[in-house]
């Protein structure tokens, strides 16, 4: 029976981490814009699909995804640059707007993927063997390693970058209060710049570590995009460290709750989930209770 | 003649005023009158200059899409609240009365209103809680019903067949199966034609205004008597249920429903023909439903690129037209007109 949790933990967590990244991704651009990209999902393909391609093109894999993860940040810039700033110039763009123009921008690269690559689904190879590994109990491929530490590693760098770094505090400032934040001299154009960037490269690290556990085409970006939003909304929206523990327990419920209750409704646990939450506790898990302004 | 017009205005206090002395020449051509001739008209020509079913078939989905546009558009455009959900009320309207008839034996003229009132019943419950909240959380929890009436559907296949669907039976009345693409226009068309009605009235009617004044500002429509979650619970509802009539008579036009009618997909597809037509607009919504609806039978010429190219148009109208094209077009005339 312990085995079978330990199991049960080690799926949900390695699960989790590809939320918990996708979730971070949400906040970020919330932060910036007050804006849902629901084009998130598509920067987790974009990194396992350019990862797939690279690799194909016969170059080394370290280097393959370190590309990877570039090529989804150039296209996070792109999708700032030509779709939500041209909106934002204009003048009334409001939520909604926002968020339809974001579904456009999901469908466009989604569309973008059926072309260059095509409908199949892609494996990449994993990093380092597919011998699976006993640790207390569970049975794991060591890419579940690779995707646990690569995502500790990103959060632990994304906590210096914010905490540390003039350019992290710039985008804090700018998420606090946008006018002040320009007063003080920060850009705000370049940090909406620089957290749709962040937002692509942290999905597409997801993508690139997941691909070679879950594989990837053009269309995974559909129900991670869903469940990251879902992750972000159960830890806060905004809130990175609620992302993180959204993320992971979100992979904890579902992979319990498919090892225990029912593996065909595995996809709707987080759904019930965030329903329950936001029913009952409207704030998210860490959020704070706000009261409106009139 | 005066003296009937005085009253019939009186009775919707506030609608857009129209001296009694203009007399029927500008009623004619005010949107609602006026427009409601204009459709009534386009409906009844469209058959005479169709030289296929394909077209008939191109109609009725646009009409179908449209009944549930008009509905949609009432919840997001007047009241102001989103739902990325609706597709879940669409199919289960759909699901309820296939389910009933092929399952349950009923006949389809009762198993079709008995499916509706039963997703009325079910909005109902859900938009309690759903509908305190705002922005981003409303829109999340609408997605979430939505996905996960979807799931359900795929994966109870006893009931539904599963993620392959299921075959419905056709409507039968008067003893006779309705059956062919011009009949189905001319039930769709009938529909579309009230559901316009329907809701030009009530966005006319007091219930208008106060889902506008909520729209506006739920604080300030309170201070003057709103009881604005109920409103907004009613119009949730309401539109839920026209989204149900939709689905359920899709399903038996079609013969056939995947789980696919459920799908996340789809919900957004009908925010996007609201959105794109023009919000708080019943034209807008028709207009949407209509070029959206339209367009993937161009684009299948794209093949591979439609779905580029289909992302691709929305994102350039949503930057250069964000209220939508109906009221960008408006407001293009008026200014042209001064």
């Amino acid at each position: 029976m312990g085995e079978q949790w330990a199991q049960f933990v080690a799926a949900g967590l390695t699960s989790g981490a590809i939320y918990a990244l996708v979730a971070l991704g949400f906040s970020i651009v919330y932060n910036a814009s007050h804006a849902i990209n629901f084009a998130q999902g598509e920067f987790v393909m974009v990194g396992g699909m350019a990862a797939v391609s690279l690799v194909a093109a016969g170059l080394p894999l370290a280097v393959a995804v370190l590309l990877a993860v570039a090529v989804a940040g150039v296209v996070g810039l792109g999708v700032e640059k030509l779709a939500i700033e041209p909106a934002q110039r204009s003048g009334k763009a409001d939520v909604v707007t926002l968020i339809i123009i974001t579904i456009g921008v999901a469908l466009f690269l989604r569309g973008v993927a059926q072309v260059l690559w095509d409908k199949r689904v892609h494996p990449l190879p994993a990093f380092s063997g597919t011998e699976p590994i006993a640790i207390l109990g569970a049975t794991l491929v060591p890419q579940s390693l690779w995707v646990l530490g690569g995502t500790a590693l990103a959060v632990l760098a994304l906590g210096w970058f914010f905490s540390r770094t003039l350019y992290g505090k710039a985008m804090r400032a700018t998420a606090v209060n946008p006018l002040a934040a320009e007063l003080m001299g920060i850009s705000t154009r370049g940090v909406m710049l620089a957290s749709f960037a962040l937002a692509a490269m942290l999905g597409a690290l997801g993508g690139v570590l997941t691909a070679p556990i879950t594989f990837t085409s053009y269309d995974v970006g559909v129900m991670l995009g869903l469940k990251g939003f879902a992750a972000a909304m159960l830890g806060g929206l905004g809130s990175f460290g609620g992302a993180v523990a959204g993320g992971l327990l979100l992979g904890l419920l579902e992979s319990l709750g498919a090892g225990l209750l029912s593996s065909a409704y595995k996809d709707a646990i987080a759904f019930v989930v965030i329903l329950g939450v936001l029913f009952f506790m409207p704030g998210g898990l860490v959020g704070a209770r706000r009261s409106e302004r009139v | 003649m005066p003296a009937a017009a005085n009253v019939s205005e009186r009775a919707v206090p506030g609608a857009a005023p129209i001296p009694a002395s203009a007399g029927w020449t500008r009623r004619l051509a005010s949107a609602r009158t006026g427009g409601l001739g204009v459709l009534a008209l386009v409906l009844a020509t469209l058959p005479w200059v169709f030289p296929n079913n394909y077209f008939f078939e191109v109609a009725i989905l646009v009409a179908l899409n449209a009944i549930v546009c008009v509905g949609l558009n009432l919840l997001i455009g007047y009241a102001g609240q989103i739902s990325l959900g609706h597709a879940g009320f669409y199919a289960l309207g759909g699901y309820g009365s296939a389910i009933l008839a092929a399952r349950g034996d009923w006949p389809v003229w009762l198993s079709m209103p008995a499916a509706v009132a039963a997703v009325g019943a079910l909005a109902w419950l859900v938009g309690r809680p759903t509908l305190r909240l705002k922005g981003h959380y409303l829109a999340m929890a609408t997605l979430g019903l939505g996905v996960i009436v979807s799931i359900v559907l795929s994966n109870e296949d006893r009931w539904t067949g599963g993620p392959d669907g299921m075959a419905v039976p056709p409507l039968v009345l008067f003893g006779r199966a309705v059956q062919g693409e011009p009949l189905w226009y001319g039930i769709v068309g009938v529909g579309l034609w009230l559901t316009v009605w329907f809701a030009l009235n009530l966005i006319d009617s007091p219930i208008g205004r106060a889902l506008r004044a909520l729209h506006g500002s739920e604080v300030a429509a309170e201070t003057v008597g709103i009881a604005s979650a109920q409103w907004k619970l009613r119009v949730f509802v309401q539109s839920a249920l026209i989204a149900a009539t939709a689905g359920a008579l899709t399903a038996h036009y079609a013969g056939f429903i995947t789980p696919a009618k459920a799908s996340f997909l789809h919900s957004v597809e009908l925010v996007i023909m609201v959105v794109f037509g023009g919000m708080a607009s019943i034209w807008g919504a028709v207009v949407g439903a209509a070029v959206l609806t339209l367009l993937p039978q161009f684009l299948t010429v794209l093949k591979d690129y439609e779905m580029m190219a289909f992302g691709a148009i929305l994102i350039v109208t949503m930057v250069f037209f964000p209220r939508g094209i109906v009221p960008t077009l408006q407001r293009l005339l008026s200014r042209s007109r001064r």
